[in-house]
């Protein structure tokens, strides 16, 4: 079946049937496409280029090209084009678009296939509303033409076309095929606003059903003809190979079929997942460290802290921060210490791959950058990406992991597929303690700030120093790096919206064997906690409410003020509370959207209780308010045990902490009350997976302050309050 | 051989009886709701129900599992579990929806026993499931809603 080629000029182009499906695509023009990143799109036969698809029973399916990772984007796409197309929800479906840059290209990137950075609704927004209100007047002509009336007569409601003059209703799918040959419209518009009828509601997950019932599948359920399992024994250092394997054991397990050597180690085949576990286990494995990361996290952390002590690259420069520091009236001086982060998802990374008789590839999993995947899989394979298709599953959880820059997992699955030379599917399995032990870590972080006040209170000067390995440098990403600079480790203080009119902001990018990666809401998840507690100790220093002296540095910046009064107001900010608890406000824009916290908590010794958490957020139109909200409250659970107790380290170059018992996420009983108000918005709509994240912590930590009288500055708290810093 | 029951259903597996029942439900019963998430009874993505326990598989030897009935989230029926996946789904609990077997296996368990929980005996009997996503307020409020639902 070959579709017609989309046209780089019309906005809305292709339609086709289907299988008696219409199919509606769109191109949005990039202009001059960005530099390739990893590999570039799929070259050879078009392929479906569409985002919808009516069939004959009226449902409508949504083809998905951001990965489904539990933040909702499934549903959140689906409101989009329920709207346009003036569907009825029980209609709409659901599924994962194929891997395909040309088609599905995330246009906040450029010309790249991938979720992340809480763009999936935003830049879907534009194209999908068009793309949906094609259709919708596609249908209205096809049902004109069967009905010999004119199209201007033609209504639809809740997925009903009516002619009311006539008094004739027909579904969708009786009228997609005859659509489908119809020219797509130009010139769309989408509806006003004033005629949502989805956009704002709390419509329904998707994928509720399949997720409570056990039928769900995930790339770890994927199950292949004949396929191995494999498990393979990494090195227990970065950067460590293999100096010599005695595989004789292994192979005696039964059930244990191959072992094969692949760049990152060796990996065991077994019938099942035990067999080569304990294959695994059985293998004798000496390491090269030679040009291994051989330091511990003490020892980086003290780097760190002597790089933060010498002049770096300038990310940021107003005024002259030297200058103002040195007629302040006082200055605080503080440092801030943030150590590795796990996304600890709770499906550990796996993938599956499989070659078929003429060649090609297919491979499983849950694919967040699809075009780099696909492009990988390609290159350690030896083919051209277009052979290499992939069929991509609902993430268990990602939090960034699953969008590698390095597609680590799902290379090393093509590894062992080249190894093995077997026609069997591999089916690889990380078990936690793999998936702990693997690195992508958030990077460790160290700040050091000097800001000082005026005789009258007000912000006269502030310096700041950042220390942190680059997520960029050394990646496809590289020329995202400005001047030496790494975005991702300034983003949330160089663009700070406060109104300090002397500020420098510097980085270095420290160099290790620990491979670092973006950990929801990534360089905000510190820059914002040191942020947020220094404006926080100002305001006290200066004897004024932390919420008003906020609200003073706000002035250019309405969305952030208008968040920090919605969750001051709902959380009876000023009003008493009994001693040992205390209440710390936060605020901070990420992602293009805004969430501001008051947080309160309970001192009980060392250890803190987080009691509630009252979060105001503005992410423009909130397509699904309880997606929304979900995604705060989710937030909440997902950060907490990080601001509380969740560190990464390294025993010369050893990661201590490889499962749960060590590297403890949030628990039942530890999850504050969430409530969760959205500034009303007209704006088009911005991201809420990452945003909730960043204000948590400095929330916690001067709830903290307040409560005890303490500063604790380095994260995480309960590690920050056994050492008195 | 090892003989289990599981969904009611008897099953003769050639595993080694050292096997987790988790490994052997997935891997060789050929049922995958059941999750694998960290293999040291920590999270409870693994969780079924052993005679109407809920009982981590991960840390389960499939040979010590003997004429135990066990049930997995594709074998849960009843009102109790009606009861406990409508309030899930009344809520839209999930997210990425992978713990959610093993929460609605812990639910079921408590609801089952227990028709009216506390708020303490909620945190009891869901402490031992993690959730990443952070549901767990959502999880509370499903487990009164199912509650009120049995009452």
């Amino acid at each position: 079946m070959t579709l017609p080629s989309p046209s780089r000029r019309g906005f809305l182009v292709g339609a086709a049937a289907v299988g008696g499906a219409l199919v509606v695509g769109t191109y949005m023009s990039l202009g001059r496409p960005g530099r390739a990143v990893a590999a570039t799109p799929a070259s050879g036969p078009v392929k479906p280029n569409a985002f919808i698809r009516i069939a004959p029973d009226d449902t409508v399916t949504v083809l998905v090209k951001h990965l489904e990772m539990g933040q909702g984007v499934s549903t959140g796409l689906a409101t989009i084009v329920a709207e346009e197309l003036d569907a009825s929800w029980a209609q709409m479906r659901a599924a994962p678009a194929p891997a395909d840059a040309e088609l599905y290209a995330n246009l906040a990137w450029g010309p790249v296939q991938g979720t992340g950075g809480s763009t999936s609704i935003a830049n879907s927004w534009t194209q999908l509303r068009l793309a949906s209100a094609a259709a919708r007047a596609m249908l209205v002509a096809a049902a004109a033409e069967a009905w010999g009336v004119p199209a201007s007569e033609i209504a639809i409601a809740a997925g009903v076309i009516r002619h009311p003059a006539s008094g004739r209703t027909g579904g969708f799918g009786a009228f997609a095929a005859r659509a489908a040959a119809l020219p797509v419209p130009a010139d769309m518009r989408p509806k006003d606003p004033a005629a949502w009828v989805h956009i704002g509601q709390p419509r329904p997950r998707l994928d509720s059903s399949a997720k409570t019932d056990g039928t769900a599948v995930y790339s770890l359920d994927v199950r292949r003809p004949g396929m191995l399992t494999a498990v393979v024994a990494h090195p227990p250092r970065f950067g460590a190979r293999v100096r010599s394997v005695d595989e004789t054991a292994a192979r005696a397990v039964p059930g244990v079929v191959d072992v094969v050597r692949i760049p990152t180690g060796v990996a065991v085949l077994g019938r099942d997942t035990w067999s080569a576990m304990r294959g695994r286990d059985a293998l004798v494995v000496t390491w090269d460290d030679a040009r291994a990361e051989t330091r511990s996290s003490a020892a980086l952390a003290a780097e760190y802290r002597a790089l933060g002590g010498r002049p770096g690259a300038v990310a940021a420069s107003r005024g002259d921060a030297g200058a103002a520091l040195a007629k302040a009236a006082r200055v605080i001086e503080a440092e801030y210490d943030f150590p590795y982060l796990a996304h600890a998802a709770i499906e550990p990374l796996n993938g599956t791959i499989a070659r078929n008789p003429d060649g090609s590839v297919e491979a499983w999993g849950a694919f967040q950058i699809p075009t780099m995947d696909q492009g990988t899989i390609a290159s350690i394979l030896d083919l051209t990406p277009d052979r290499v298709t992939l069929h991509t599953l609902p993430a268990g959880g990602s939090f960034g992991r699953r969008a590698s820059t390095t597609s680590d997992w799902i290379a090393e699955a093509a590894w062992i597929l080249k190894a093995s030379g077997g026609g069997a599917p591999i089916h690889l399995v990380w078990t936690r303690e793999d998936d702990m032990r693997a690195g992508h870590f958030r990077p460790m972080a160290h700040h050091r700030v000097r800001a000082g006040l005026d005789a009258a209170g007000r912000i006269c000067g502030w310096e700041h120093r950042i220390v942190a390995k680059s997520l960029l440098m050394g990646t496809p990403f590289e020329a995202m790096l400005a001047g030496g600079v790494d975005p991702s480790t300034t983003e949330g203080v160089a663009d700070t919206p406060y109104a300090i009119p002397d500020l420098r902001v510097e980085a270095h990018n420290a160099r290790e064997g620990v491979p670092v990666l973006w950990w929801r809401s990534v360089g905000h998840t510190h820059t914002a906690h040191v942020m947020e507690t220094m404006i926080d100790e100002l305001a006290r220093a200066a004897g004024q409410d932390p919420v008003a002296f906020r609200l003073g540095l706000l002035g250019n910046a309405p969305r952030s003020a208008a968040a920090l009064r919605l969750a001051a107001e709902r959380a009876g900010w000023g009003e008493p509370l009994p001693a040992g608890r205390g209440r710390g406000v936060a605020v901070h824009a990420s992602f293009g959207s805004v969430a501001a916290m008051v947080a309160e908590v309970t001192a009980d010794g060392p250890r803190l209780r987080v009691d509630r958490i009252v979060a105001a957020v503005d992410c423009g139109v909130a397509v699904n308010p309880d997606v929304i909200r979900a995604q705060v409250e989710g937030s909440v659970g997902f950060a907490l045990s990080a601001v509380l107790r969740n560190r990464v380290t390294l025993a010369d170059g050893v990661v201590q902490e490889t499962n749960f018992d060590a590297y403890e996420p949030t628990r039942f009983r530890e999850m504050p009350r969430v409530e969760v108000h959205i500034v009303p918005s007209g704006v088009d709509p911005t991201g809420i997976g990452e945003p909730a994240v960043p204000p948590l912590a400095p929330a916690i930590a001067n709830a903290a302050a307040a409560a005890t009288g303490t500063r604790m500055r380095s994260l995480p708290l309960e590690a920050s309050a056994r050492r008195g810093a | 051989m090892i003989e289990i029951t599981v969904n009611g259903v008897a099953h003769r597996l050639d595993v080694d009886p050292d096997m987790p029942l988790l490994w052997a439900i997935r891997d060789h019963v050929g049922l995958t709701g059941t999750k694998f998430g960290c293999g040291i009874a920590q999270c409870g993505a693994c969780t079924v129900h052993l005679d109407g326990v809920p009982t981590r598989a991960c840390v389960t030897r499939v040979g010590d599992v003997g004429g135990q009935a066990v049930t997995t989230i594709e074998g849960t029926g009843g009102p109790v579990a009606e009861a406990v996946r409508a309030a899930w789904r009344g809520i839209d609990v999930v997210q990425c929806g992978y713990c959610q077997s093993g929460q609605i296996m812990s639910a079921i368990g408590l609801l089952s026993q227990n028709k009216a929980p506390s708020d303490d005996e909620i945190a009891a009997a869901m402490d031992g499931n993690l959730c990443r996503c952070g549901t767990y307020q959502r999880i509370r409020t499903a487990i009164r809603d199912a509650a009120r639902t049995l009452a």
